[in-house]
């Protein structure tokens, strides 16, 4: 065997091939620093800026006013209230899609996929449209108002209550509880369900103990994804929401609408930003995936 | 499942089973009810939009006569149609950099790559308002490029999220490829580049294609980060919509509606159907 590889030329080779691999992401590197990083990068500056009398936002005086302001009552309010609605569809999402994941990851290959789908659908269809519905339902006249006025719930007048905007968020978001649920409970082996009862474990406490640990990933992943695009919605609240600058999301956009406060807007959204990314760390520290 | 334990092991028996199904059923209604509804009233003749009076196309017909409404649909189509060519060609290089190369620096840009998909929408509003507003002037300085008109900011910032999106289509199909088809067309003396047209990217044309798809529909559904690039006169639908029903319910809007929502899910079906044409077989 005198074959004489020489490894400085095999090292080429592979940085040769590891620098093409760079140039074909470069495109959209640039693009993304260009017109991502480099505008977060103008947000997280505007936090420390200085607002001049007119409402423009002068980068110079740098000061921690606006996140200073993060602990006034009027602000603090809003993201309670917004953290509470954002629990809220969360814990009603998990409620209403475990059972469903489970029904689904327990059905024949063939019409799994089939319910997929029909999760799917409404997962990517028009989020703003679909809210609208909502708004036709809930209506003094709608259909939703006269059945709830009809079976005597009160009188069924929801719309613009923060209930209307919970019911909006997790009809908008229940997909995202479903998927990573679905994904999590399939991935079980029920093998282990088997053994249990075969051990004289009752249907209840199988699932108490098997199934509901080994679906958690599903339950944190979902959470999470619910959690976070409610604790910043904006469209919902702006259609079916009564006070209107009540939630995040719809504070942030009157910071740089109407009361043109770009520093008090932009630390809001470096907040809303950090709960976003404590929930992504979450997320993957168990394991999550993207979708 | 398949690990060769019957399913029956995993359904519930007797009453829990039947409360199991009747509670998908309802979730399933409750997904697609107010589609449904909505639906109907859009045909309703009166005016008044929670009482029936009668079938008819008014309201269509009203629509399709709306000089406002037709031409921030042409807004959308052209942002629509520039941004997604961007952004699948930018972000099916960015899959296949990942997914068949490492070099140094990898790790931070898939990280980057994942933000736009999950930052809530008005962060990435708020991004692009202060950005524009403090580099328009910058950009206005090359030559053939003016962006006070919004068009250009519309589309530079549609790419900006679907970039990420397009890729991570890309990206699965290309993680349930071979890699030994491209290693199998090298050894038969195929350039890198023959190698490419004639191997991988027939087989990640699916994935491209959903890409596109999901594109297209991310970018016309889009409200948030477009009301805040968007310049009076170069409206897209989406907002224009959002202008609208944030001021009540019409039938006109109904009308609107439906035909976006018919739309949105015609492109959701096309890329779901691409998806499982192209995954069964490899399954």
């Amino acid at each position: 065997m005198d074959v004489v590889v020489d490894p400085g030329l095999e090292h080429q080779a592979e940085r040769a091939r590891s620098r093409q691999g760079f140039l074909m992401g470069l495109p959209a590197i640039i693009y993304l620093f260009v017109f991502f990083v480099i505008p977060l990068g103008f947000v997280v500056m505007y936090s420390f800026a200085t607002r001049t009398r007119t409402g423009r936002t002068e980068l110079a005086g740098w000061n921690v006013e606006a996140y200073e302001r993060l602990g006034e009552a009027v602000v603090r309010a809003v993201a309670f209230r917004s953290l509470w609605i954002a629990a809220v569809t969360t814990l009603l999402s998990l409620v209403l899609a475990y059972p469903l994941a489970y029904f689904i990851s327990t059905r024949r290959p063939a019409t799994r996929n089939m319910l997929l789908v029909g999760v799917m659908i409404p997962f990517w269809s028009n989020f703003l449209i679909r809210t609208y519905a909502w708004r036709v339902l809930l209506d003094s006249d709608g259909i939703f108002t006269r059945i709830m006025s009809g079976v005597g719930l009160g009188d069924g007048r929801i719309l613009f209550t923060n209930n209307a905007v919970i019911l909006g968020l997790v009809y908008g978001y229940l997909p995202f509880m479903v998927l990573p649920l679905y994904a999590a409970i399939e991935r079980i082996d029920w093998s282990l369900v088997e053994g249990a009862r075969d051990l004289y474990a009752s249907g209840w406490s199988a699932f108490r103990r098997v199934v509901w640990p080994l679906s958690k990933p599903g339950v944190i992943a979902g959470s999470i994804l619910v959690f976070v695009p409610s604790f910043g919605a904006y469209v919902t609240p702006a259609i079916l929401g009564g006070n209107k600058k009540g939630l995040m999301g719809s504070y942030i956009v009157d910071q740089f609408m109407d009361a043109r406060n770009g520093p008090l807007g932009s630390s809001l959204s470096v907040l809303v930003l950090v709960v976003m990314l404590m929930g992504t760390l979450i997320y993957f520290r168990q394991g999550g995936r993207s979708l | 499942m398949g690990k060769g334990v019957a399913l029956s092991t995993a359904e519930p028996m007797g009453a829990t089973r039947w409360l199991l199904r009747g509670h998908s059923a309802l979730v399933y209604a409750f997904f697609y009810a107010p589609i449904v509804v909505l639906a109907f009233y859009s045909f309703n003749e009166s005016q008044l939009v929670g009482r029936w009076s009668g079938f008819s196309l008014r309201w269509y017909e009203a629509f399709l006569q709306n000089d406002n409404i037709q031409s921030s649909l042409w807004v959308s189509v052209k942002i629509c149609a520039a941004s997604t060519v961007i952004s699948v060609v930018l972000g099916t290089l960015a899959a296949l950099s990942i997914e068949r190369f490492r070099w140094w620096g990898q790790k931070v840009f898939d990280a980057v790559l994942y933000l736009p998909i999950i930052i809530p929408d008005v962060t990435m509003a708020v991004m692009m308002l202060v950005f524009f507003g403090e580099t328009a002037e910058l950009f206005n300085v090359i030559p053939g490029v003016d962006l006070t008109d919004g068009l250009e900011k519309l589309v530079l910032s549609h790419v900006a999220f679907n970039i990420s999106f397009v890729s991570v289509v890309v990206r699965a199909r290309l993680a349930n490829l071979d890699e030994a088809m491209e290693e199998a067309a090298a050894d038969l003396y195929a350039s890198r580049w023959q190698a490419f047209r004639r191997v991988t990217l027939p087989q990640i044309m699916p994935g491209v294609l959903g890409g596109a798809l999901l594109a297209v529909t991310l970018s016309l559904d889009d409200v948030v980060v477009s009301s805040f690039v968007s310049a009076v006169g170069a409206t897209p639908v989406s907002v224009y919509v959002f202008g609208m029903l944030r001021k009540g319910v019409s039938p006109l809007i109904n009308a609107v509606s439906v035909v976006i929502l018919a739309a949105s899910m015609t492109l959701v079906m096309a890329s779901l159907v691409l998806e499982r044409a192209t995954s069964s077989r490899k399954r």
